[in-house]
């Protein structure tokens, strides 16, 4: 299975970015292999705004079935609802420690947005 | 001839100014035009006789039609628009209600809703007509409501704009279509560091303008200093007054606190109207 996560550096070892629509960068993570494709998020980083709209509508096109990043706004949330993919809040640690955890079974699904637009 | 207050810096007294100058002179149109927080009417205590709802056109899906093409989402420039593989998702409060997404789509799968995003509300003040715009909490974008102020200007009165502090979108919208501008600032760091801001954009727009001085006696000479050095014309410096601020806190205009300013206010009117005759002269 192919999950997002957002990420402050290209690999495996850096930190969870906290920001969803502005990080840095979003590594698309195959849980099984642990094999990551890097999606460099500059373009959205400087949106004027919608960031987190575009940001969920790329790791849709990316095929990922679930996201791990640390706050999702509203209109990202609402977008992924819309893609199916199932968001997990309030993640931090490096990005392997957090996928880890995804594949033992220790996060649970949102079910809102954890915080306000523009925050 | 249309005049608009502005300001780069919020709170240095633009309300003050364009108040006291709309109850200086006759036949007098005044436009709020700082629609987030319209505060003039405080001041000139206006009867509201009329009100009309501000209306933008927001993209409608049809599913049925909609192909995921992703044109639609390609050409929105506000990201109000996303298609994913088979859903097409609209975000009204980012659209700016241009109609291209509706105009671009090769289904004809977008039509176009309206949506009020706050009001315009007219009345009389004594004999000046007051026109105010409100832009509903929580929305963004104020350049619609702006527009729709300024196609009710009446061009047999002296208008008056007062516009929204700072140097964006809705302050571009107000100023642009006038024939001179002033900045009012206060002699600080701060007013001077958002006074250049404000010039700059001035400048580039090509509006005239000239600088009003609020609170003068406060702070330092920075601005004076600016001014002479940029060339810049400093048409009144209104003294700070303890009966000036309590005034304002009462609702009380500065001219009705201080009726000996209705002259100044005069002054600086005929001062604008030489400046703009001048450059005019200079087109011509």
């Amino acid at each position: 299975m192919k999950i997002a996560v957002t990420a402050k550096g290209i690999d495996l070892d850096s930190q969870v970015d906290p920001r969803f629509g502005r990080a840095a960068y979003i590594l698309i993570v195959d849980t099984e292999n642990f094999e990551c494709e890097v999606l460099d998020n500059k373009d959205n980083v400087n949106a004027f705004k919608g960031a987190g709209i575009q940001a969920a509508s790329m790791i849709s096109d990316k095929g990922a079935e679930a996201l791990l990043t640390g706050f999702c706004g509203p209109n990202a949330f609402e977008t992924l609802q819309a893609a199916k993919i199932p968001v997990v809040n309030d993640v931090s640690g490096t990005v392997r420690d957090a996928v880890k955890a995804f594949k033992e079974g220790k996060y649970k699904f949102s079910d809102q947005a954890n915080v306000d637009g523009h925050w | 001839m249309k005049i608009c207050v502005a300001s780069g810096k919020g709170g240095t007294g633009k309300t003050t100014v364009a108040v006291s100058l709309a109850l200086a002179l006759d036949n007098v149109q005044y436009l709020d035009c700082d629609v987030e927080e319209p505060n003039g009417a405080i001041f000139l205590k206006p009867e509201i006789n009329q009100k009309a709802m501000v209306e933008i056109p927001v993209p409608e899906i049809d599913e049925q039609k909609c192909n995921y093409c992703r044109k639609c989402a390609q050409l929105c420039a506000f990201n109000a628009l996303v298609v994913l593989a088979e859903k097409t998702l609209v975000f009204p409060e980012m659209c700016h209600g241009c109609g291209g997404c509706s105009y671009i789509c090769p289904q004809q799968a977008i039509t176009e809703k309206k949506r009020a995003i706050g009001m315009i509300e007219r009345g009389h003040a004594g004999d000046i007509d007051f026109i105010q715009g409100i832009l509903n909490v929580g929305e963004p974008m104020a350049p619609p409501i702006i527009k729709k102020e300024q196609s009710l200007i009446d061009a047999s009165r002296t208008v008056i704009l007062d516009a929204p502090p700072g140097t964006s979108c809705p302050v571009i919208e107000t100023v642009r279509d006038t024939d001179f501008c002033i900045l009012v600032t206060e002699p600080t760091p701060f007013g001077l560091n958002d006074l250049r801001l404000a010039v700059e954009t001035m400048r580039e727009i090509k509006v005239p303008f000239a600088v009003v001085i609020n609170q003068w006696g406060i702070g330092d000479n920075v601005v004076d200093e600016y001014c002479d050095q940029e060339g810049i014309t400093v048409l009144m410096r209104i003294p700070w007054d303890r009966r000036i601020a309590e005034g304002y806190s009462r609702g009380e205009p500065a001219v009705a606190v201080l009726p000996q300013l209705r002259g100044n206010f005069k002054k600086l009117f005929n001062q604008i109207v030489e400046i703009t005759d001048e450059s005019l002269t200079c087109i011509n």
